[in-house]
């Protein structure tokens, strides 16, 4: 009797937020619900063909640099052909020490977020002590899994993470693919629809030991020539005075830059790129 | 066959609230102070790594004495009804109300229904953006609830102490003042006049967290090292 007791107690004892959601309130996940071509009861041919309208984040970037890590995202979300929204933000701090960025259906990515911010909280307060960096990126991973029903029908959600490893001393970075794998990244990277074009100018921008001040200047440069060749990706908005959201995580924890920075940075990059008077 | 003798309802209840209260009374005190600056915590507590105050969410503090698995199982389980609220609904929806009834019922629950009851006590302390707006909810073994004003002292011998600390107790106290305040009143059933800074837990919910340090999490642990420049302070 004893001993069954004391087995349950051990059993039900979990730092897990999500674990613990899963067990008590599993309606309230945002994936692991029962995918929609199952909901009828039979799988429609019709709701095969025609697939879900949802508006979809695009291109996240991250660096490490001497002191930290840093990840920007431009401010557009779409659907189809159409601009969803303008002013998304689709980068947000995890932790003191983390950062995550979100391309991907949006809908469920920033519900993800908001888990797994939670999740970083729950263990902290639950065990007195932060979790440990690799051990972060692992949790995000098994959320991307836990989307894997969803992202086969279309609505695929993939995070790009990075923090400071304070035993370490250093800045580092995850990607991850859709079935959860995750992958760490050396120097830089980017993912989402305009990535591939922020990878090729990050390529050429970025240099090992770069200044925080460069390193935003090297981020908002790399996100333009994304906006440059994807129309899914936003540039900078000197009309509506929206401009990318960016963040870096050091030592002393992450803080997200202020706009009147940013504007400074992306005023340069425009005028840069006016003065070279280059067509392509 | 064993007969079982009558033992009145009466008997029954203010046998099981003896039992507490004695629990209880064999620990050592905290005091939860409101003052200017937020809601100081003190506890005394030799171990560095067993609290017996703890945070729940932003603007939500716990502090207990008492069974240590007890009034941690109590944590825990407050945690998580906070978070989980928070997520499901918003974050400001997360009252230290909800958080103290949702307590009073399980306490209550434990005190009748289970083979012997909690021998905890514990305080729920909300930290609000003026001092008339902060909650200090006290909650007893058998789950009644008091909404109690400026300070609250619980374990130990509690009225030696709840007395040195209505003596001095002010709103007008900054963290230093209250700290100190809470000291003087830890060491009012003892021989000494003071107490090592290792023997101490103290923690603050911050009223000015979001201008001072741009986090909405109010609570805050003080280490060693921060108590002693704390109390170094001018008076």
């Amino acid at each position: 009797m004893q001993e069954t007791t004391a087995n349950r107690v051990a059993a039900n004892a979990t730092s897990s937020f999500t674990e613990h959601l899963q067990r008590e309130r599993p309606d309230l996940m945002p994936f692991g619900q029962v995918p929609f071509n199952q909901l009828a009861g039979t799988g429609h041919a019709a709701h095969q063909a025609a697939p879900l309208q949802a508006p979809h984040g695009t291109t996240i970037l991250a660096m490490t640099y001497a002191g930290g890590v840093l990840m920007a995202g431009d401010r557009r979300a779409t659907m189809g052909n159409v601009i969803a929204s303008r002013h998304i933000e689709k980068v947000f701090p995890a932790d003191q020490y983390s950062v995550l960025g979100i391309a991907g259906t949006a809908g469920i990515a920033l519900d993800i977020t908001r888990l797994f911010q939670v999740e970083l909280e729950h263990y902290e307060k639950i065990e007195g002590t932060l979790l440990s960096l690799d051990g972060k990126a692992n949790r995000l991973g098994a959320m991307v899994r836990g989307n894997l029903p969803m992202a086969m029908q279309g609505l695929a959600v993939v995070p790009l993470f990075a923090g400071f490893d304070r035993p370490a001393g250093i800045g580092r970075l995850f990607s991850y693919d859709v079935t959860g794998g995750r992958y760490e990244e050396q120097e830089h990277h980017a993912v989402g629809s305009g990535s591939m074009f922020a990878r090729g100018a990050l390529k050429k921008l970025w240099r090992p030991g770069l200044s925080e001040e460069d390193t935003v200047a090297v981020a908002v440069e790399a996100l333009y020539d994304a906006a440059d060749d994807d129309s899914a990706t936003g540039g900078p908005d000197p009309v509506r005075q929206l401009w990318p959201v960016v963040y870096i995580v050091n030592r002393s924890g992450a803080f997200r830059v202020p706009d009147r920075d940013l504007a400074a940075v992306a005023g340069r990059v425009i005028e840069s790129r006016a003065v070279a008077q280059r067509e392509a | 066959m064993t007969q079982q003798f009558y033992v009145s309802p009466e008997q029954l209840m203010k046998d099981r609230a003896d039992f507490a209260r004695k629990g209880i009374a064999r620990g050592r005190s905290v005091v939860v102070i409101s003052c200017r600056d937020g809601i100081a915590l003190v506890a005394e507590n030799p171990s560095p790594s067993l609290h017996k105050i703890g945070e729940i969410y932003d603007k939500i503090a716990f502090a207990a004495v008492g069974k240590y698995n007890e009034f941690e199982s109590l944590r825990q389980a407050g945690v998580r009804y906070a978070d989980v609220r928070g997520y499901s609904y918003d974050r400001e929806d997360v009252t230290a109300r909800g958080l103290a009834s949702v307590y009073a019922q399980s306490l209550g629950a434990v005190f009748t229904a289970e083979q012997k009851p909690f021998e905890v006590e514990l305080a729920v302390a909300e930290v609000g953006p003026t001092q008339e707006a902060d909650h200090l909810y006290r909650l007893t073994f058998d789950g009644s609830i008091a909404d109690e004003h400026g300070f609250i002292v619980m374990g130990g011998q509690a009225d030696k102490v709840s007395e040195a600390v209505a003596a001095g107790w002010q709103g007008e106290l900054d963290f230093a003042g209250a700290i100190r305040l809470a000291l003087a009143g830890l060491v009012a059933d003892k021989e000494t006049t003071t107490l090592p800074v290792s023997a101490l837990e103290v923690a603050v919910l911050d009223r000015g967290s979001e201008s001072g340090r741009g986090t909405r999490r109010a609570f805050r642990r003080l280490e060693d090292p921060d108590i002693v420049a704390l109390l170094a302070e001018e008076k």
